[in-house]
């Protein structure tokens, strides 16, 4: 069992590991925007639309997302009615 | 012409930034240059123990900063060599002693006379680091192989690029060849992607690091030192040379060495 064990052990070091921690946690820390810029941002967004449509606030999502290369701002805003 | 003013900043204490600034300013005092080196860790002082001045202090940055001593009266000449000075951190003071735009102004002072201003930053991203990065033109960035200490080194790199000073340079600090080797800890290849700025410098773990800081004398100094060697390749490309980074075989004994050539064959 222990022969075995050292030819199929998991064979990810532990260096591997820290790499791909590092990787992941950097993703959202170089991300760098607080919770309260999107709160704002988020407001905003709601004061600006209204003036055409009639959104659904609370169902309202704001996420800014990124990769290595770019991040990117996706809203998702029910509209309950066009106003005319 | 005017001296170059640069901060030694880490976001993580304890990966050896006061170790890096004092062997650094060691370093290019002994190449020649006219260099000061300024402890901007108001409150946790130490550039003046790694040096061996402790005993000479007697005024310091924020008598400076305040202006109720002259520049001149608070740098402390350093014991080996005519050209190093070191200006030490008040230590009953906060880090809020100082302003920015006083570190600014002491900053082009300085220039004017030296032709290195090295800058120890203290740990955090407080008002402590605004201070120190303030009137400097450009930073090293000390880190070490661990997962904490690189992820803050990042977040100092982007609070670093926000404030426009461009092209960080990175040194990495306390490298374990053996655990290197084992897969145990992330090599210079690992953190230099993960960090994606240029690389300054490689230090391997060292006890020459602690006992020359014992005895208050820079390693850079004992020509015995892999860290002391691996500091005068620093200060070798600072001064634009092209030096070849370290190879990572030099603490093998010679039976591991005849050994790993047995086994790669």
């Amino acid at each position: 069992m222990d022969l075995m064990g050292r030819f199929f052990k998991d064979d990810t070091s532990s260096k591997d590991m820290a790499v791909e921690r590092l990787r992941l946690v950097l993703v959202s820390d170089r991300a760098g925007v607080s919770p309260g810029l999107m709160e704002a941002l988020k407001e905003d967004l709601i004061q600006v639309i209204s003036k055409y449509m009639d959104i659904d606030e609370e169902a309202m999502e704001v996420n800014l997302s990124s990769s290595e290369l770019s991040a990117a701002l996706t809203a998702s805003i029910p509209v309950k009615r066009i106003r005319r | 012409m005017a001296g170059m003013v640069i901060v030694i900043t880490s976001g993580k204490g304890g990966v050896g930034k006061t170790t890096t600034c004092a062997n650094i300013g060691s370093g290019l005092a002994n190449r020649g240059f006219k260099t000061v080196l300024i402890d901007a860790d108001i409150g946790l002082r130490n550039l003046d123990v790694v040096m061996g001045l402790e005993n000479r202090i007697v005024f310091d940055l924020v008598n400076v900063a305040e202006k109720t001593c002259k520049i001149r009266q608070a740098l402390i000449k350093d014991k080996r060599f005519e050209n190093l000075y070191l200006l030490p951190a008040a230590q009953t003071k906060e880090k809020d002693a100082v302003k920015p735009e006083q570190m600014v102004e002491l900053c082009e002072e300085l220039r004017k006379e030296f032709d290195y201003v090295l800058i120890d930053c203290p740990a955090g991203i407080e008002q402590g680091f605004k201070n120190a990065v303030a009137g400097a033109d450009q930073a090293i960035v000390v880190t070490t192989p661990d997962v904490s200490a690189v992820r803050d080194a990042d977040r100092i790199i982007g609070l670093l690029q926000a404030r426009e000073i461009a092209d960080p340079r990175l040194i990495i600090n306390r490298l374990r060849p053996d655990m290197v080797r084992k897969g145990d800890m992330m090599d210079i290849c690992d953190v230099n992607d993960i960090l994606a700025i240029c690389l300054l410098g490689i230090v391997p773990d060292d006890e020459t690091i602690i006992t020359s800081t014992n005895r208050g004398e820079p390693a850079v100094l004992d020509a015995n030192s892999k860290a002391g060697q691996a500091f005068r390749n620093v200060v070798g490309r600072m001064l634009g040379e092209e030096v070849p980074f370290m190879s990572l075989d030099f603490d093998l004994g010679w039976m591991s060495k005849i050994k790993q050539r047995f086994i790669k064959k």
